[in-house]
């Protein structure tokens, strides 16, 4: 295991990139182009039947498969209207969404970010022990955190008579949803950002040491403008994780306060009800992130590999 | 500090992104200036640093709402930090700036994560008001038919899911290799990751959808069954296929995962050896399996990784597309699902079931992660 993983030292990415080139000329193998080809059809299949049967009026949906716009071409928008200004109207729960992910986005990575630069590049006692638990805490079930964290918020902490926590009972409807956000993804953003930083070669750290530089100049001027590729793609996989979240949504965001994923998911529950409206309902709620995901994807993947490669 | 959340709660949703990250990102630099002027020397700073130790404790328990000698407490606790600190081994001012990295992180892991999850094991031994009752939500696991279809189910979810997406993901990875068009494939595929999971089983329920015999059919497969003269099924009510039906849906979403990262992982593979193979004139498939197979290990541990962990906790899919429809419960949805009923013992011992089984993986990759960081 250890040999395997000395032994993959990355390269620089134009020589990479040059030995691409060189060898995209070469024939890729028929029978391997025609599997990338059947998978990559099997893939997208679903989502464009989704869109399809988004667009077509509900009568044609209840009668014939979505694959029969291609015979009988009929389209109308009235699925949206009905779901962005109908009774169960999506468009309430969509701001909250935003209004939920965007600080949720914010708040861990900033938090994350200066424990990462902690575990990488500060010496203290127990420093790998305890890098090493709040690794391990990135696979508690969030679903286990879920029940004392409710009764925490809601009821705060009371030793004898006195109020040591009050807890967010009627602290703003979103309160609750931030936080639990924030603390779920810390384990992951911590292991992640702090593979990052602590790629930064140690003679550039060294360097403004020795020039007499404090851990905050260090944080301030090297580590934080040099890992903002690693900030960046991890800002946009949270996003895309609390927009797409329901547990969280489900335990700490209740009516008023219900994001778009939530809100879908008790549409699915009245069955037959509102089935018309789904379709519409759901491509919404995927459109921004397949917005950020198309116009960000290049930071995405970086990100991706900051942490992963390394094991 | 909560009338203050409670007063932006009153705006508009979208009013409230600017001030509540506003706030954040002025207390989050209010740290960083202070980490900043921590180690310098010099009597200012030296009152600086006692006072933030005496100030900041104070004003963080007095917006938590508590109680005059629980602030007092914490004030006396600050000045013995700045005590410890002004002693430190590493200089004046080192552990401060320690502590001003760490403890937003630590604190907030301690209380969100790590308190939690001693509650729930200790709440998995009790009944729900709150009696001590030994090991009785365990037994009841264990003696219901139902509950054990359920943790049957989440370990065919852990072991059926990371293996075809990691499989699928690899192969695909490959056969775009160097391709032309790479990047428009790669996308194709990795596109569901950008789907959330209620997304995902509403576009998963036009595929799986069934009429009865004689009508036209709006699912995907059963177009398919049905144009060959078969006869339509309804899918999601054939047990077990159903669960392997929900699998699937995971998988779709997972497969992108597993390729990005393993096709960044190939392109890492040094040339060198590949070329030293060709040379030994070794064929495609031996290069792939002597090569490229060793040489991304870690990342397809990495990955595997990743994806049984989503598989034990998956729970949107099968809330969103399964509930309705015999046997498919998994281990996560059941804890929710008992929550609602006010079961909180039996939900908690669930999490504990579910607990141990992640154990084995966390225990493997700590270990992992602890022999890099010795390399290094």
């Amino acid at each position: 295991m250890t040999t395997s993983m000395t032994a993959n030292p990355a390269l620089p990415e134009s020589a990479v990139k040059a030995v691409a080139r060189r060898t995209k000329q070469r024939l890729t193998s028929r029978g391997a182009t025609i599997a990338a080809l059947v998978i990559a059809v099997l893939w997208t299949v679903p989502t464009v039947g989704l869109f399809i049967t988004s667009i077509r009026p509900e009568v044609e949906t209840q009668r014939s498969g979505w694959w029969e716009i291609f015979i009988n071409p009929t389209v109308t928008l009235e699925n949206y209207e009905a779901v962005l200004f109908g009774r169960d109207s999506l468009l309430g729960p969509f701001f909250n969404s935003i209004a939920i992910s965007i600080p949720a986005t914010v708040f861990p990575l900033v938090i994350a970010s200066l424990a990462g630069y902690a575990f990488a590049w500060m010496k203290f006692k127990g420093r790998d022990v305890i890098f090493v638990l709040v690794f391990a805490l990135q696979i508690v079930p969030i679903q286990m955190a879920l029940v004392p964290l409710l009764s925490l918020f809601s009821r705060g902490i009371t030793v004898g008579d006195g109020v040591l926590y009050e807890g967010l009972r009627n602290a703003g409807q979103f309160s609750q949803v931030w936080i639990a956000h924030t603390i779920f993804a810390l384990p992951l953003a911590i292991f992640l950002l702090h593979n990052f930083i602590s790629e930064i070669p140690s003679d550039v750290i060294e360097a403004a040491r020795v020039d007499g530089a404090s851990h905050g100049q260090i944080f301030f001027r090297i580590v934080l403008p040099l890992s903002m590729p690693a900030i960046a793609s991890f800002a946009i996989f949270q996003f895309l994780w609390v927009w797409n979240d329901l547990l969280v949504a489900l335990i700490f965001a209740n009516g008023a306060a219900a994001p778009i994923t939530r809100a879908l998911a008790e549409l699915t529950g009245e069955f037959g009800q509102n089935a018309e409206l789904l379709p519409a309902g759901a491509f919404i709620s995927i459109l921004v992130p397949l917005i950020v995901f198309f116009a960000l994807q290049r930071y995405f993947v970086r990100g991706l590999l900051a942490g992963s490669t390394k094991g | 500090m909560k009338d203050l959340l409670g007063w932006i709660g009153t705006l508009p949703p979208l009013a409230q992104i600017p001030i509540v990250v506003g706030l954040f990102l002025a207390a989050a630099v209010a740290i960083v200036l202070l980490i900043e002027v921590a180690p310098r020397p010099g009597r200012k700073f030296t009152i600086i640093r006692f006072a933030a130790c005496l100030v900041i404790p104070a004003i963080v328990f007095l917006l938590l709402g508590s109680v005059w000698w629980a602030v007092a407490a914490a004030v006396v606790l600050g000045g013995l930090f700045f005590l410890l600190d002004y002693r430190s081994r590493q200089g004046k001012g080192y552990l401060f700036a320690l502590v001003g990295f760490l403890a937003p992180a630590v604190v907030l892991l301690l209380i969100g994560l790590v308190y939690p999850s001693i509650q729930t094991i200790l709440l998995s031994f009790q009944s729900n008001r709150g009696n001590w009752i030994g090991f009785d939500n365990f037994v009841w696991i264990f003696s219901q038919p139902h509950n054990l279809v359920v943790i049957r189910n989440t370990i065919i979810w852990v072991l059926v899911v990371p293996a075809f997406s990691t499989a699928l993901g690899l192969a695909y990875a490959v056969f775009i290799d160097k391709s032309r068009g790479e990047k428009y494939f790669k996308i194709l595929v990795f596109m569901p990751m950008a789907i959330s999971f209620v997304g995902a089983s509403i576009i998963w329920r036009f595929v799986y959808a069934y009429r009865p015999e004689g009508e036209s059919q709006i699912g995907v497969l059963n177009g398919i069954v049905t144009l060959f003269g078969g006869e339509p099924v309804n899918w999601l009510q054939q047990v077990p296929l159903n669960s392997f039906l929900l699998m699937v849906v995971l998988i779709w979403v997972q497969t992108g995962f597993a390729m990005v990262i393993l096709s960044a992982a190939i392109k890492g593979v040094p040339i060198e050896q590949v070329e030293a193979a060709q040379l030994d004139g070794t064929n495609a498939w031996q290069r792939f399996t002597n090569v490229t197979i060793p040489a991304i290990r870690p990342s397809i541990i990495v990955v595997l990784t990743t994806i049984s962990i989503a598989s034990l906790k998956v729970f949107d899919i099968v809330r969103t597309m399964g509930l309705a429809y015999p046997d498919t419960g998994v281990i996560a949805n059941e804890m929710v699902t008992l929550l609602q009923k006010f079961e909180s013992g039996r939900s908690a011992a669930f999490a504990v079931v579910l607990f141990l089984l992640v154990l084995p993986i966390v225990i493997y990759n700590a270990r992992q992660i602890q022999k890099t960081r010795e390399i290094r």
